[in-house]
């Protein structure tokens, strides 16, 4: 969960519908304002009820306060479908300088951003995606607190929102995923949660590209195999997001 | 597009119709899927649902069902399901299930329609499925050859030139040379009152003046009555080219009469149908007939193979291609039978030779062994007369080994004793194997129900043909038989429409398009015309003659006809560029060598090769011998 300093306890504890009604009173930022004032389905609505939009980042590392996102990808989505239509991508220049570990990991490159915008111009792109729609991630600990901290930075406010982690979904479906000792003395091979390891038990397709909207996409598709597999379409929200 | 769904895209253009979608179109198409996961057992559309969408699958497979709730088709990743229920604007026709996890692309209806009006490939694709489309293809690649597009009224350029019967030979000469002809049709003038039309009786083209009255110097005043050709081989004026070239191939005739009705309209020549096709295997087949021994002969046979290519490359169909190879084959068999008569003198009692097989059945393709057969006349003494016959076979069989068309490894020959024998004994060798069949005999003897009296008495062979079709739709056990043996072949599709593939002799992954594709065919099919008492040879042409007795469904019998052509041009087409690329033409193919194009048809076309065999075993319920 996203940290707000000044925010009192009694708002951050409230139901997600009713905290979003609080923030949209108390955000500054147009954009933050606009993003509350869309609002949060409750949590007894059916998840096949729900608009969702899969999310994933690229960043120079993994800790939001040393690192920088590199890239955006984002497709909205609901149960039935996902919406290539309104897929998006963004390139966009980090604050800190790239590492040449991650430009071997994700394969963008200085060039690639030497002219890319910064995050603060297509805040407001981005926002028209993720308003009124219930974010879905692969591994919580990235999209969520990155967007804080660069919002923190550029408009001295964080952003607070419940998500969807497929990868804590998946972790747990496996609880025992860490073969016992003896198991991994006969050979069995720890259950890894990661994204496609993920996909290939639900026989989702390898994709063969990785950048932030494939993963989106990815993720999505992830999403949908976990609902039909091990909950149903009637499963309330409040049961999924975290 | 978003480069970033280049994987996406990757993978429709990889399949028909995308694959010759142009790039504008897919990568609109790409931006607008929707996708959408649906687990096995999931019911995806339902009978009378709104269509709203055309499915891709990208992964798993998916089962579609008549109303009936039968099942109607299984599809699996890069196929397309749902467009019918869009173009009938409106409601699901096929209701579909998923039978493995799927991962499904959506194509919005608004997005379907826009490819269908801009892209006419696609809009082909879609109107029509499996084995509709199948057909589609077949017809769309003989749209491009104008011998298979044209009709034979069109070679028509003059009035008819005739003369009564009566008309003397000088007289007949001068008509031909005033109005500048090679051919003159002869009328019959004597049909008195109850008729006000005359009657065509006859042909004389330059050829027979030269041959005939010139070289024999007859005098002018012969009735032309005497020296001109009955029994005339005619074509109607509806029929395409090709089918007029394939009259000729046959009948090894340069003028063919076209008639309308009752109506003579006119004379088409060799040379008006070689305008169409300029290097015509035509050509080869007239000079087949001018060379002098077997040096020369097999010096021309070099020629076949070119013939073949070329009529590949122009687009000609298999039926087309099949005819002009036996043809070919067959002039070549005539020619070395004048030229064993001249050696060794005319035969001591009339005979017949006889081909079998693929050149019986006008199936004939550059890969072929020969498989022949004498019919002696019931006067024939082996003492006194097999001697000759035997050198008569011998001289034939080795100038055929000579051509290219190597000697018959089952020793089907006429120069085996066995298959070099009075009529009555193929009478009676007919009659058993009919009558009292049994599977192992009938296994070998398989090839000898597709025969054609091609040289000599050819009566005999349409004697043979008539006991047989008379016999053989009477004996239940024998056309059941003969269906087991049928079933021993069975097409290369497993039961996800994947290729099944076996080890080719230079350890490939391939299979056989003769034996698991044409063979099966042609075997089914020459029981259905057996049990229908058809006399046909050529499968296309028995197709035809079990549409006429209903034994199969209209429907049917174009899947069978579209399955037959497809296979067999695959074939043709992969023995040509074999043969481009100066290697040994084969039957065997790999997938990989196949456009996706061709890939997917193929598997429609087994579709209906495996269907046709479940139907052959339903109806004389029997079980395959063995597995090959």
């Amino acid at each position: 969960m996203s940290e707000n300093d000044s925010l009192p306890d009694a708002t951050k504890n409230l139901p997600w519908p009713e905290q979003y009604q609080a923030l949209s009173k108390s955000a500054q930022a147009p954009v933050l304002k606009a993003f509350y004032e869309a609002g949060c389905v409750s949590e007894d609505t059916p998840i096949s009820e729900v608009a969702m939009v899969a999310l994933d980042f690229e960043t120079t590392g993994l800790e939001a306060d040393a690192h920088s996102i590199v890239s955006i990808g984002l497709v909205p989505f609901t149960l039935d479908a996902i919406l290539l239509n309104q897929a998006k991508h963004w390139i966009v220049r980090p604050r800190l300088p790239l590492h040449q570990t991650s430009v071997t990991f994700h394969g963008i490159t200085h060039a690639d951003i030497s002219d890319a915008p910064d995050l603060s111009d297509i805040l407001e792109e981005v926002f028209a995606s993720l308003n009124g729609r219930i974010p879905v991630v692969h591994f919580r600990h990235i999209e969520r607190p990155f967007l804080n901290v660069a919002l923190q930075y550029r408009l001295n406010e964080g952003i607070r929102f419940p998500l969807i982690d497929t990868m804590a979904i998946e972790a747990h479906l496996h609880p025992d995923r860490q073969p016992s000792f003896f198991k991994r003395l006969v050979g069995e091979k720890p259950i890894s949660i990661r994204l496609a390891d993920s996909r290939k038990r639900y026989g989702l397709p390898h994709y063969a590209a990785h950048n932030a909207l494939v993963d989106a996409i990815a993720t999505a598709e992830l999403l949908q195999a976990q609902i039909q597999h091990h909950f149903g379409v009637q499963t309330p929200i409040g049961n999924l997001w975290l | 597009m978003q480069a970033e769904l280049i994987d996406i895209r990757n993978h429709l253009i990889q399949h028909a119709p995308f694959d010759e979608m142009p790039e504008e179109l897919v990568n609109e198409l790409t931006t607008n899927i929707e996708i959408s996961y649906v687990r096995a057992g999931t019911q995806i559309t339902e009978t009378g649902q709104i269509s709203t969408r055309m499915y891709y699958v990208r992964s798993g497979a998916v089962e579609i069902f008549r109303r009936s709730g039968e099942l109607y088709n299984r599809i699996s990743e890069g196929e397309i399901f749902g467009q019918f229920g869009l173009l009938m604007r409106g409601q699901v026709r096929f209701p579909a299930r998923a039978l493995e996890d799927s991962l499904l692309y959506c194509v919005p209806k608004e997005i379907f329609h826009h490819l269908f009006e801009n892209d006419e490939n696609f809009a082909d694709f879609v109107e029509i499925e499996d084995r509709s489309r199948l057909r589609s293809a077949v017809s769309r690649r003989e749209k491009s050859n104008a011998l298979m597009t044209s009709r034979v009224n069109r070679l028509i350029s003059r009035e008819t030139v005739s003369a009564p019967t009566t008309v003397r030979l000088q007289e007949a000469a001068r008509i031909m040379t005033d109005q500048g002809v090679s051919a003159l049709l002869l009328m019959d003038e004597e049909c008195g009152a109850t008729c006000d039309r005359e009657r065509l009786v006859g042909i004389i083209t330059d050829r027979d003046l030269r041959t005939r009255a010139v070289t024999e110097a007859l005098p002018s005043e012969t009735p032309i009555s005497e020296i001109m050709t009955t029994g005339l081989i005619t074509i109607r004026a509806s029929s395409y080219v090709f089918e007029a070239m394939l009259t000729m191939l046959h009948n090894n005739v340069h003028h063919l009469p076209v008639i309308d009705g009752d109506e003579v309209r006119g004379v088409i020549a060799l040379a008006d149908i070689v305008r169409y096709e300029s290097q015509s295997s035509l050509y080869l087949v007239s000079n087949i007939f001018h060379q002098q021994d077997v040096k020369a002969l097999k010096k021309i046979s070099r020629d076949v193979r070119d013939s073949f290519v070329r009529m590949v490359n122009e687009d000609a169909n298999s039926h087309m291609i099949g005819s002009a190879m036996a043809g070919i084959g067959r002039s070549f068999t005539q020619r070395l039978l004048e030229l064993g008569e001249e050696k060794l003198g005319p035969p001591p009692v009339p005979y017949c030779f006889m081909a079998l097989g693929s050149m019986a059945r006008d199936e004939q393709l550059v890969v072929t062994d020969q498989d022949n057969a004498m019919i002696l006349s019931d006067s024939f003494v082996p003492e006194e007369h097999d001697a000759y016959f035997l050198e008569l076979a011998k001289f034939v069989s080795d100038g055929l080994a000579e051509c290219g068309y190597t000697y018959c490894t089952g020793d089907i020959m006429a120069t085996n004793p066995k298959w070099r024998q009075p009529l009555k004994v193929w009478r009676s060798y007919f009659t058993d194997w009919i009558e009292n069949p049994k599977a192992e005999a009938l296994l070998n003897s398989n090839i000898f129900f597709d025969l054609d009296g091609i040289y000599g008495r050819t009566e005999f062979a349409e004697e043979l043909k008539a006991l047989i079709s008379e016999k053989a739709s009477n004996s239940q056990l024998f056309l059941s038989l003969m269906a087991r043996n049928a079933l021993n072949r069975t097409p290369p599709l497993g039961f996800f429409r994947t290729f099944v593939l076996e080890e080719d002799g230079k350890h490939q992954k391939t299979f056989n398009l003769k034996r698991r594709g044409t063979a099966p065919l042609s075997d089914l099919i020459r029981i259905h015309a057996l049990a229908c008492g058809s006399r046909a040879q050529n499968s296309f042409e028995r197709l035809k003659g079990i549409g006429k007795t209903k034994l199969i469904m209209e429907d049917d019998l174009s899947n069978l006809r579209d399955a037959l052509e497809f296979i067999s041009i695959v074939r043709i087409r992969h023995q040509a560029l074999t043969l481009e690329a100066g290697g040994e033409p084969d039957n065997n193919v790999r997938p990989e060598d196949l456009s996706p194009f061709e890939r997917s048809h193929l598997k429609d076309a087994f579709q209906v090769v495996s269907n046709a065999q479940k139907f052959l075993r339903f109806r004389y319920n029997s079980q395959a011998t063995r597995h090959v």
